[in-house]
């Protein structure tokens, strides 16, 4: 069974003064094939950080710590191969690439992810299927890579992606943020057939609790300053929806000192 | 690609308007008078040009010491340049002297180093498409240096209705200097593909005119991949009303390179229409690119539709890109004129975006230089050069990042 162990992780960032900023401050998670965990925390608490880390954008500098895939130390395999081993980032905000069309890039991605070539004429059905229940027109496919894509539109892209390349774990961030109610049901309905195989460990990052209405998560872990500062299970979310996150910012440390009220800081 | 200017692009622009204007001299104004603009002498006589200091508008961004011997004609012709041919039933090649009168029928020397290859070519290669040909098959001219010194001069002729497609393709080593001038007659068209595919230390410098019939359509594609020093100045008059002009260009240069293309379409004609895309990459400290696109659009050009781009892609730092768009209007009724002119940095938030989907980073790459080279290389629309030109594409990355 896949799993993927997050051990005591601190990440910093080169901000534009020219110094480095500490962003990820110990995280601690293992999340294990099949199960989904959801992350909750305020805008700028990290979540981003923690979850291009482990994708390995090259702006994040992991300063200690372990990202372990099934014991494979994670942090010293180049981006694609991270993809290739089996990490899927569904991005908050996905990249533009010019002249390069969905279905190039997607036969593209899956055949490194696969290995081989998917057969031509299997690949067309598998894409047109996958695109139909996203409600995604097929013309989309012709489209230049999120070139001119609405939030919605870039979102189930991204998960039209989960679903080809079936990870082992997939990370989502912010997948909800920008969707009416229609496209949240959409993309919740993607995430769920993926989930249902249960072949994928799903890490749902979040601001919100809506998501969770139409994905249930097995643990909630809740974010703050860096570090996970409370973990429970699906009625943390509700407690969360119901009192914020005023109470767990105070004292999380500089990420958001601009937030922070007064009051104690909870042990984790 | 970032849409903005980054360190290593230079843009400088310009569009000016004027109320009235005197438009340019030579072949296609009808006109003997240079406009405003001064540097608008043409000429086949050396003398009517001033040596070249290097500082002149038109020259101070090439490497003028490099080529001084073929600016100052001292560079004595010692090449062994072998330019070999094949012509499709129906068209004639053969080379003539130079009192042929079709020498200068689309335009004069419009700078000193093309009036010393005029001067130094001794005839031209003329090639003739009679009145209402199609030729399907591209006429091909193959130039291969093998070191020394050549200069040159080629004529294409198209007489009214016929179509055909030239492809020069310029190979080997050496230092060339050569005048192409193309005559495309009413309602004809011509498709000039010029490919720079020189060796290193090869130098390259060559003024491509034409001038373009009534209702006729010229469309030329220039892709410069190899050669130390390459100066093309692609130039495009109008000889009557309705002519359609499409300049197209691919450049990648590496380190040490530098490859310049100064384009000038030159509206006098009413209801003309001309369309410029230059695309260039850079990889290497020291590559250097150069584009300067010019427009005029005279007084009496009345419904004009021009639209000129030059996009550069820089691959490594130190690499820098000039591309300068200038456009002057002397008449209010145009339909369109406009220019876009960007150079953007390699996006490493692209190259992230697919290697997080298990895509190679060399692969990325080449999938994302593609995609930029793609716009240009599908608008020159001959299938068989595409994959050509992709794969020279690619094996310019490759053996830039080696
Ligand atoms: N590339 C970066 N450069 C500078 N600061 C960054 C960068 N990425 C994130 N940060 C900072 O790190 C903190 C966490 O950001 P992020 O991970 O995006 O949070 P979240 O996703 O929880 O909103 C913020 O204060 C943000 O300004
Ligand atoms: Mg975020």
């Amino acid at each position: 069974m896949a799993t993927l162990e997050i051990r005591d992780l601190h990440v910093s960032v080169n901000v534009p003064s020219g110094e480095t900023q500490e962003i990820l401050r110990g995280v601690d998670l293992t999340v294990k094939q099949g199960e989904t965990h959801a992350i909750m925390g305020p805008n700028g608490s990290g979540k981003s950080t923690l979850a291009y880390s482990i994708a390995g954008h090259p702006k994040y500098t992991v300063t200690s710590g372990e990202v372990l895939l099934d014991g494979e130390d994670v942090l010293a395999m180049k981006v694609d191969e991270r993809a290739r081993a089996g990490l899927f980032l569904a991005m908050q905000y996905p990249v533009e690439v010019p002249g390069v069309s969905v279905s190039n890039f997607l036969r593209t991605a899956a055949t490194a992810i696969r290995g081989e070539a998917p057969k031509l004429r299997l690949w067309v059905k598998e894409m047109k299927e996958a695109m139909a229940e996203l409600h995604m027109d097929p013309t989309f496919a012709e489209r230049n890579v999120n070139e001119g894509f609405s939030g919605g539109e870039k979102k189930r892209h991204e998960i039209l992606q989960l679903e080809l390349l079936k990870p082992k774990i997939a990370i989502l961030d912010e997948t909800d943020s920008g969707l009416d109610v229609d496209a949240l049901r959409v993309v919740s309905q993607g995430v769920n057939r993926v989930r249902e195989a249960g072949t994928t460990g799903t890490l749902l990052i979040t601001h919100y609790t809506r998501i969770l209405r139409y994905i249930q998560p097995d643990y909630v872990h809740v974010f703050v300053g860096g570090r996970i500062v409370e973990e429970g299970g699906p009625e943390l979310a509700d407690r969360l929806e119901a009192e914020g996150y005023e109470r767990y910012v105070a004292g999380a440390g500089p990420a958001v000192a601009a937030e922070a009220v007064v009051g104690e800081s909870p042990a984790p | 690609m970032a849409e903005q200017n980054s360190p290593g692009g230079v843009t400088a622009g310009s569009i000016a308007v004027h109320e009235r204007g005197v438009p340019l001299a030579g072949p296609g104004t009808g006109r003997k008078t240079p406009d405003a603009r001064p540097p608008a002498i043409e000429s086949r006589d050396v003398d009517d040009f001033a040596p070249v200091a290097g500082r002149e508008e038109d020259w101070r961004f090439t490497p003028v010491k490099a080529i001084r011997g073929l600016l100052d004609g001292t560079a004595i012709a010692d090449g062994d340049i072998s330019i070999a041919w094949d012509a499709p039933d129906g068209v004639t090649i053969t080379r003539v002297g130079a009192d042929d009168k079709r020498i200068g029928s689309a335009a004069l020397p419009a700078d000193r180093a093309a009036a010393v290859a005029l001067a130094k070519s001794e005839g031209a290669l003329l090639i003739s498409i009679p009145a209402d040909l199609v030729v399907d098959k591209a006429i091909t001219v193959s130039v291969k240096g093998s070191g020394g010194t050549a200069y040159g001069h080629l004529v294409i002729d198209v007489a009214h209705g016929a179509r055909a497609t030239v492809v020069l393709d310029h190979a080997g080593s050496g230092t060339f200097s050569a005048g192409v001038e193309a005559v495309v007659g009413d309602s004809a068209h011509l498709t000039l593909i010029s490919l720079q595919d020189w060796e290193d230390g090869s130098t390259h410098l060559g003024q491509h005119s034409a001038l373009v019939g009534r209702d006729a359509s010229f469309k030329a594609a220039h892709v410069t991949l190899g050669g130390s020093v390459v100066r093309l100045t692609p130039r495009v008059r109008y000889s009557g009303p309705g002519g359609d002009a499409e300049l197209l260009g691919l450049y990648f240069a590496d380190e040490g390179q530098h490859l310049e293309h100064r384009t000038l379409i030159d509206h006098q004609a009413a209801h003309c229409k001309s369309r410029v895309t230059y695309k260039g990459a850079l990889q290497g400290k020291s590559a250097r690119t150069v584009w300067i696109g010019d427009v005029v659009i005279g007084a009496e050009a009345i419904g004009t539709d021009t639209y000129e781009l030059n996009r550069n892609l820089l691959l490594s730092d130190g690499a820098r890109a000039d591309s300068v768009p200038n456009l002057e209007i002397l008449t209010g009724e145009v339909i369109g004129a406009g220019h876009a002119s960007t150079t953007g940095r390699f996006d490493d938030d692209q190259l992230f975006y697919l290697q997080s989907r298990g895509i190679p980073a060399d692969d990325a790459r080449r999938m994302v230089v593609r995609a930029f080279f793609a716009e240009v290389i599908q608008k020159i629309g001959l299938p068989d050069l595409e994959e050509r030109l992709l794969a020279a594409v690619d094996a310019e990355l490759a053996g830039a990042s080696a």
